[in-house]
Formats: C-alpha cells, structure tokens, sequence
C-alpha cells in the first residue's frame, strides 16, 4: 500500500472510519436545515429578488438604465462580469491542475470550489447577455443559418471567442463537476430513509452502483477531463482579457494580458474559495476535513498569484513610459493620478501590498486573518477591473470626447444582486449536495488521515 | 444444479484485496466487485482490462477541430466574406491565427462532451436508471466481490463456499437464480 512520509502532516484529522466519513458529509443532509442556514437563505435570496428585480427593469427599459454614456460603453457591467469570471477559475483549476499534480489536499476543497465555479461563471454571463440589450436575441451569437443574407458571426472578434470560450468553460465545469457528485449522490440515495428523498437522490446518482470497471472508466475520465480542463482554464481568461488587448484603446493594447489576466483570475478565485470554506468548515463542522493546512496551502498559491499580479502592474507601468507612446504614458499617468486615483490606489493595496502579509506563517494560517485577507483581496480584485476598464476609455484620444462613469442604482443593484444568486445557489448546495468528495476522501483516509499516519510510523 | 451467486462482503479494502488475490490464485474467477471508491490496483488482479474512453475522447476532439476549421472556412471565407478590419477574408490559412481560439474551445468542448457521453452510456448511468448493488452499504463502507457459479465450471458451489469462508469475510449471502 501507498505510504506518505511521515514529515507530510496529516490531511485528515483525528481517528475516521470510512463509515465516519460518510456520516459526517451525509448527516447534514439528512437532519433538518439549521436555523442559521434558514436566515443566511432568507437574505441571499432576498438580496437575489431584488437583483431579478433590477434586471426586469433593464430588459424592460433599455441598458441606458445603467450608468453608460457615449465615452464609457463599458463600465460595472463588464468589470463585474470579469470579477465573476475570474472567481470561476479557482474550482476548476483545484479540481483539473491539482488532480494532474496529484496534490491530495485538493479532494477535501474541489466539490465546493467547483460548485462556486459554477455559480460564479453563470453570474458571469449574466452581465454580458444583458448588455446585448435585447437579450431574446442572444442567439444570435450562434452560427446558425438565418435569413439575414446569411450573416455569420465574426469569427475574428475576441467577443465571438469569449462566446466559444465562457460556453465551453461552462458546461465542461459541470460535466466534470456532476461526474465527480454521481457516486457521491448513490451514498446519500442509500442512506436516505424517506422516500421522496430517496426517489430524489436515486435520480440524481443516474443508478451508479460503483462496479470495478465503472469506477476505473471514472478514474480515466476524470484524469482525461482534467487533462482537458487545464489547459481550458488558461484559455479562458487569456480570452477574456483578449476582449481588451486586442482592441486599440490605450491601457488596453498590451500582450501581458492573457498571463497578467490568468494569474489575477486564479488569486480572486482562490481567495472566494477561502472566504465560502471559512464559512463552511465552521457551520457544518468540517474541521477534520478542512483544516489549517488545506488553508495554508491555498494562501501560499494566493501569494504566488498576487505577486505575479503585483509585478504585473509594474511592468505594465514601467512600459508604458519605456515604450514611449504618449497616449499609452498618459493612460497610466491618469490611472494613479486623475480623477479615478482612489480606486487605483485601493487596488494596490488590496492586491500587491496586503497579500504579502502571508509570507508570515503567523498570518497564513491564522483563519480570522485569512478570511479578512481574503475579502480584501475579493475587494482588490473588482477594483483592479474597473480600474483596467474605466480610466482607459473614460480619457481616450480626443480630450472632447473625455468623459466619467457614474454608477445607476440599477448598476449597483444587478452587482449585489448576482451576489445574491451565487449565495443563494451555493447555500442550497450546501444543503442538499454532499459539500466534500466524499468517496474520493476514503482513498486518501488510510494514506493521508492521522492516526493511520501514527500507526504506520509505528512499524 | 441451480446457478448460485455469491455475495462476499468485506470490511476493509485490503482484507478485499487480499481475499481476491488469494482466491484468483486459487482458480476462481471473480464476476465483479462493488466498492464505495475506487480501490487501486484491483483491476489486474480480477481481470477488469483498461478502459478505451481516452481514445475516445482524443477522436472526439479531432472530430471537433475538423468541425471548426471547416465552420471558420465556409462561414467567414466561403459563404460570406466580410472586410473587418482588413483582415484577409479571401483566404482561411492567413485568416487562420484568429480562429485559433474558436477551433480549440471547440475541440475541447467536443472532447470532453463526446467522452463524458459515452462514458454515461457505457456505465449505464442515466437519470433514472435503477441501481444494482446487491447491497446499499457498498456505497458506504462495504467491499462486495461477486462470484457466480457458471463461471467457475469447474468447480462445484460447496468447494467455491470452502475456499471463500478461508478468506477474512464479514458477510457471505448465497442466492441461487
């Protein structure tokens, strides 16, 4: 049998059966929903009304209804539909980077930071539908054969890619998301007493019944779709970023994008998953799970991210007066001194500065410290967007043209509105799906748990 | 005589994999094992060969990139070529580094679509399907081998029963069908 040295910490803490290890994940869904689980829906899905609210009155009215003018054609709407993709990389890139790495920390935290993969990317897509304006007409983005001459999408236009890409993305995350919850859902179908929820679970787990060969047609595809996810993770915010790069607006014309627009996606992504985990591992007591150490490895990946990040900034600074295009120079002279300063300045902070405090190993794997860290980072994170979007084209050629951006409430209310959905998504996850891989957990139990850990050294 | 089936169910995925080494060494062919997870390296002991999904998938994506080289060439070249930006519409090869993007999401799209399909079909895992493990805590804690006795020809039920009891079982269920 597999042994792990003895200097790895444990994984699993304290002595589990694989018996404990299902009644742990399993035990939740079956007693009653606890109060505060009731509360904290309550107000996402109150936060998520309002935001469907907005929403209607924008389809209803026009997207003059946010705060656009003729200089900023994209401002909130764009930014947050890049915050929300960005988030979405960190559960794909735990679930497919970290399963080719053979990392084993990644099974305790990959259902989740999936589940909010998912959540994340269809909040993303929200923003760019609605811009379309007339949203029944989205469809239009497909090649399909019409009557209009036959007028084809362009296939040369970073948007058309992102189209390709967000979709992509998208519903492989899920295969590879659902695919993996299978075995777990015919865990729960065989426990459950009532039967609705037994009739409900039976259909979810697609009859699984976990035969050799199924499970080793399981093992392939799941190294094949990680095999496959990878290099999509990349792609995908390569692609987003494209959407700037390729245009020739000053501030946004730079080939560093896709690494610099990569790397700040997986430090955002990283950090949502820390603040949701914090939250879960305390409500639903996963200590054993979800410890110091999962944490301490994902704040070193958030450091490596942030860093790149941060000497991003800098090169991208550094070459904007290196190059000697004044148009270029001033876009960056008006980013940390003209009118939208402050959310330069606040970027900064959140994303170069505060990070590095995890270089202290008193700071990373402090859990009250990290959860602060983490929502400052979130926070850093849409302000570097909004900095990237909005000062590059409020100020572009022609100074007649220059103008600013003034968010509508009807801008702030579809941005805490899609927080509202994820939250309200990612709660009903918590309580009706099994929040760990469970079955995934048990190969890694006699490995990687601590008293097994103890009693190998033993011998 | 009836066709008997034998349920062992073990406790413990090494006792599984001690007892199935020791009963193939022994001549008996096991029909299947149910387990709640994949237990490594129990494949080639009872003969359950590699799986062919891979393959699979690889010709799912070339399908896929072909799909997309011929869709950017009749959609932008062929059927209605359009001047955006002066880039070259008259030809697919020096169109070709803007599609670069759409071919390969594509050939991921239709890789991992086409391989997750099949592999549902081959499982026979589809919404609604019944399950068929004999027993429901082998999706728990329990490691079940089955062995039925038309495979084992050349031995008799009571002889198959001798050599199982030698093995570290936790439970035995003999069913005939």
């Amino acid at each position: 049998m597999l042994k792990e040295a003895s200097i790895r910490q444990p994984l699993i803490l304290g002595h589990k059966t694989y018996h404990d290890i299902t009644n742990d994940i399993v035990g939740p869904i079956e007693g009653p929903a606890p109060r505060q689980w009731k509360i904290a829906l309550s107000i996402a899905a109150v936060i998520a009304l309002y935001g469907i609210g907005c929403i209607s009155y924008l389809v209803a009215t026009g997207i003059g209804a946010w705060g656009l003018n003729k200089t900023v054609g994209w401002a909130w709407d764009i930014t947050n539909f890049v915050w929300w993709v960005g988030i979405g990389h960190a559960g794909t890139l735990i679930s497919a980077v970290l399963l080719l790495f053979r990392q084993r920390w990644r099974m305790a935290i990959n259902r989740s930071a999936e589940a909010m993969t998912i959540f994340a990317v269809m909040m993303a897509a929200v923003f760019p539908v609605f811009h379309m304006g007339r949203v029944w007409q989205a469809y239009w983005t497909l090649p399909l054969p019409n009557q209009f001459g036959s007028l084809w999408p362009n296939f040369n236009s970073a948007l058309m890619w992102d189209v390709f890409a967000i979709s992509t993305y998208f519903s492989v995350s899920l295969v590879f998301w659902y695919i993996g919850l299978i075995p777990d859902f015919a865990t729960i179908r065989d426990r459950m007493v009532k039967p609705g929820m037994k009739r409900f679970y039976s259909i979810l787990s697609f009859g699984w019944s976990g035969r050799a060969k199924n499970w080793t047609r399981f093992e392939e595809v799941s190294l094949v779709l990680a095999g496959i996810a990878t290099p999509l993770v990349f792609s995908v915010h390569s692609i987003v970023s494209m959407d700037f790069a390729t245009s020739v607006v000053p501030g946004w014309h730079t080939t560093i994008f896709p690494p610099y627009f990569v790397s700040g996606a997986i430090f955002s992504g990283f950090a949502m998953v820390l603040t949701l985990l914090l939250i879960m591992r305390k409500t639903m007591r996963l200590e054993a799970y979800i410890h110091v150490r999962h944490v301490e490895y994902m704040n070193i990946v958030i450091i490596v991210t942030g860093s790149i990040v941060g000497v991003a900034y800098l090169t991208e600074l550094f070459i904007s007066w290196y190059s000697g295009v004044e148009y270029e120079a001033y876009a960056f002279i008006n980013r940390f001194s003209g009118p939208y300063s402050w959310s330069y300045w606040m970027m900064m902070t959140c994303n170069v500065i505060s990070p590095q405090l995890f270089w202290f190993k008193k700071i990373r794997t402090n859990l009250a410290a990290t959860f602060v860290l983490s929502i400052v980072v979130n926070i850093g994170m849409w302000f570097e967007r909004f900095v990237i979007i909005v000062t590059s084209i409020h100020r572009d050629y022609v100074p007649g043209a220059w103008g600013e951006f003034h968010p509508s409430g009807i801008d702030v209310g579809m941005f805490v509105g899609t927080i509202g959905i994820f939250f309200t998504l990612f709660l009903l996850f918590a309580r009706y799906f099994p929040v760990l891989a469970l079955n995934e957990l048990k190969t890694i139990l006699k490995v990687s748990g601590e008293s097994y850990k103890k009693e190998a050294e033993k011998h | 005589m009836a066709n008997k089936v034998f349920h062992v169910m073990y406790d413990d995925d090494q006792k599984l994999m001690d007892a199935a080494r020791a009963l193939v060494a022994k001549g008996i062919r096991v029909k299947d094992v149910f387990s709640p997870f994949p237990v490594h390296g129990l494949d080639p002991v009872i003969g359950v060969k590699r799986t062919r999904l891979a393959i699979a998938s690889f010709m799912y994506a070339t399908t896929g990139t072909i799909l997309a080289i011929f869709g950017t060439w009749y959609f932008m070249i062929h059927d209605w070529p359009m001047n955006i930006g002066g880039k070259p519409s008259f030809s697919w090869i020096e169109n070709a580094p803007a599609f670069v993007p759409v071919i390969f999401e594509f050939s991921v799209f239709c890789g991992a679509h086409g391989m997750a399909l099949t592999y549902f079909l081959r499982n026979g895992t589809l919404p609604g399907m019944p399950a068929s493990n004999p027993d429901p805590r082998t999706t728990d804690d329990k490691f079940v081998m089955e062995i039925v006795t038309d495979q084992n020809g050349s031995m008799s039920a009571a002889e198959i029963e001798e050599l199982i009891k030698g093995t570290d079982v936790y439970e035995l269920s003999i069913k005939e069908y």
